[in-house]
């Protein structure tokens, strides 16, 4: 190993975590001024120009904010579980690619931190390992709502995680590989959210629901939990919670733009014009930002929109519309690969969708008639 | 197409959030910067009022202070001389003072003042670090004066200012 080698990737480790750091505070504020928007009102717009420093001050004063410990706690887990929350949120965005590749001098510098050949498996285990953090901080607190909190959040994210894996592989069953820069360029031609919009839908619901965003905001539900599992946390432990949930809102985001929605790449039938990335580099990370930017504008606006549902909806769509969906959509994929009828798969795709969405209508009307 | 209530539903309430946001202006008035206009009859911070000749209006009668619910006001009076004049009439008021902590703007001093010197104003930007600050003194209250020449105490031609009450007619509002 050639020391370049390591000063390029210590200094695109640090661009990355330095870019989610920052993401984080300005996804914060976005959240905020979009939010007070939809609900007619201004948001924060004191700090700085329009707000923009706005999140540098919440992050002093949580930093200053007194540290609570309760007496009962397991001091150990209490202490690692924010730890354990928030670094695989930013590990995870290693082996997203977020550009093609630049040349400085003789040596060419590719766009992303780490090519693994399983990507998409390393994305799967990292996800699933933020879920103990979650639920040995409601366990260590010493404390029901968080403890409950916690529990919810598990059953919640293990559940939702079948559907997200599942959608994970109609992306590489698409992209023809389990490495998300060779996904990439497999939409160089067409996105396989257009081949696959069920597909994309199905990852995005699932998504919400791993982050524990509105309308599944479960482990964190106020009327029920007071706080969920972060109850008992203060002070700068409880910004790393903050930190990693929203990190994981971004890299979620990401990760939905790489799969689905071409990553770093143009717009499908833009790929021989100028706008091109195999053009222009540079244009690379600018089109992912805007994709992240667009999906978390959709959490935002849906957060804005729709109440939370239930808990045993939530279990009863994961495990009896959404898993059962996303085996079709597989096979349905797999049929249209199968077949090299790539036109079939989004019609059929969606007849399923429409099918689960009768269904559920049925069983909530059936519910209403039980009420009665 | 009711079978797809649930998803048309779920469109519905984004169509609302997503008009809200791009064809509703915002209702939020910055305050610092954009104030609203108060209404006729809001009652703000007090001002003491002068004629049109500057004259002050109060004649330290302590009616006020008399009505304040709050015993909010104080008032001390003294003799006016037509070399040093204050306001017409025998007396003026030495000292007015109003501690903004206990007033609770009812508006009773203003009804109860005979000669309409005090009126509550529209100014509601009362902001103090200490008790002593709160105490709001004669000069705070007073009205500016209309032109230079016009201010008190002045010496004025005998005889001229012996009625302390104006005579008026019954108020508007």
């Amino acid at each position: 190993m050639s020391w370049a080698l390591f000063w390029e990737w210590l200094i695109k480790s640090l661009v990355l975590i330095f870019t989610l750091l920052i993401g984080f505070g300005y996804l914060t504020y976005y959240e905020r001024r979009l939010l007070a928007r939809i609900q007619v009102r201004v948001g924060p717009n004191r700090a700085g120009p329009q707000g923009l420093m706005q999140w540098m001050a919440d992050a002093v004063k949580l930093i200053f904010k007194e540290e609570l410990t309760p007496a009962k706690v397991y001091k150990l887990v209490f202490f690692f579980a924010p730890i354990v929350t928030m670094a695989p949120s930013i590990v995870i965005a290693a082996v997203i690619p977020w550009g093609t590749s630049f040349s400085l001098g003789r040596r060419v510098i590719p766009l992303y931190l780490a090519d693994i050949n399983v990507g998409v498996v390393y994305l799967m285990s990292i996800a699933s390992v933020a879920v103990y953090g979650i639920v040995l901080a409601g366990w260590s607190s010493n404390n029901k709502y968080a403890m409950l909190g916690g529990l919810r959040s598990t059953a919640q994210m293990i559940s939702y995680e079948l559907t997200l894996g599942l959608m994970f592989v109609t992306a590489v069953l698409l992209g023809n590989s389990m490495s998300l820069v060779d996904i990439v360029d497999a939409q160089r031609g067409m996105w396989i959210g257009v081949i696959q919009p069920v597909g994309f839908l199905l990852f995005f619901i699932a998504s919400l629901a791993e982050v524990n965003r509105h309308p599944f905001d479960m482990p964190e539900a106020e009327q029920e939990l007071t706080a969920g599992y972060h109850t008992e946390y203060s002070g700068m432990k409880f910004a790393l919670f903050f930190m990693a949930e929203y990190q994981k809102m971004i890299v979620v985001s990401m990760i939905g733009a790489t799969l689905f929605l071409g990553g770093y790449r143009e717009i499908w039938f833009l790929k021989d014009t100028f706008l091109s990335v195999d053009r222009a580099w540079f244009l690379g990370p600018i089109y992912l930002f805007i994709k992240v930017f667009v999906l978390l504008g959709i959490m935002i606006w849906i957060r804005a929109s729709w109440p939370r549902i239930r808990y045993d909806r939530l279990m009863n769509l994961g495990w009896k519309i959404l898993i059962p969906l996303s085996l079709a959509v597989i096979f349905i994929t797999a049929l249209g690969i199968l077949l090299d009828n790539y036109w079939i798969i989004p019609i059929l795709s969606v007849l399923a969708g429409l099918f689960a969405v009768t269904v559920v209508y049925r069983d909530l009307r059936r519910k209403a008639y039980e009420r009665v | 197409m009711s079978v797809f209530e649930p998803m048309v539903e779920l469109v519905r309430g984004l169509a609302i959030t997503f008009k809200q946001t791009f064809f509703n202006p915002v209702v939020t008035v910055s305050y610092p910067e954009q104030k609203r206009k108060v209404s006729k009859r809001y009652r703000g911070r007090h001002e003491l009022k002068r004629y049109e000749n500057g004259l002050e209006k109060c004649i330290g009668c302590s009616l006020c202070a008399a009505a304040c619910p709050a015993d909010a006001i104080f008032v001390e009076a003294a003799e006016n001389t037509d070399e040093k004049r204050f306001s017409p009439g025998e007396r003026y008021a030495s000292t007015y003072e109003i501690n903004m902590m206990r007033c609770i703007f009812c508006g009773f001093c203003e009804d109860a003042c005979p000669t309409e010197a005090i009126v509550l104003g529209d100014n509601y930007e009362l902001s103090f670090t200490s008790r002593r600050d709160a105490i709001y003194t004669k000069e705070m209250l007073l009205e500016t004066v209309p032109s230079s020449d016009m201010t008190t105490p002045r010496t004025v031609e005998p005889g001229v200012f012996t009625r302390s009450v104006p005579e008026m007619k019954d108020p508007q509002d």
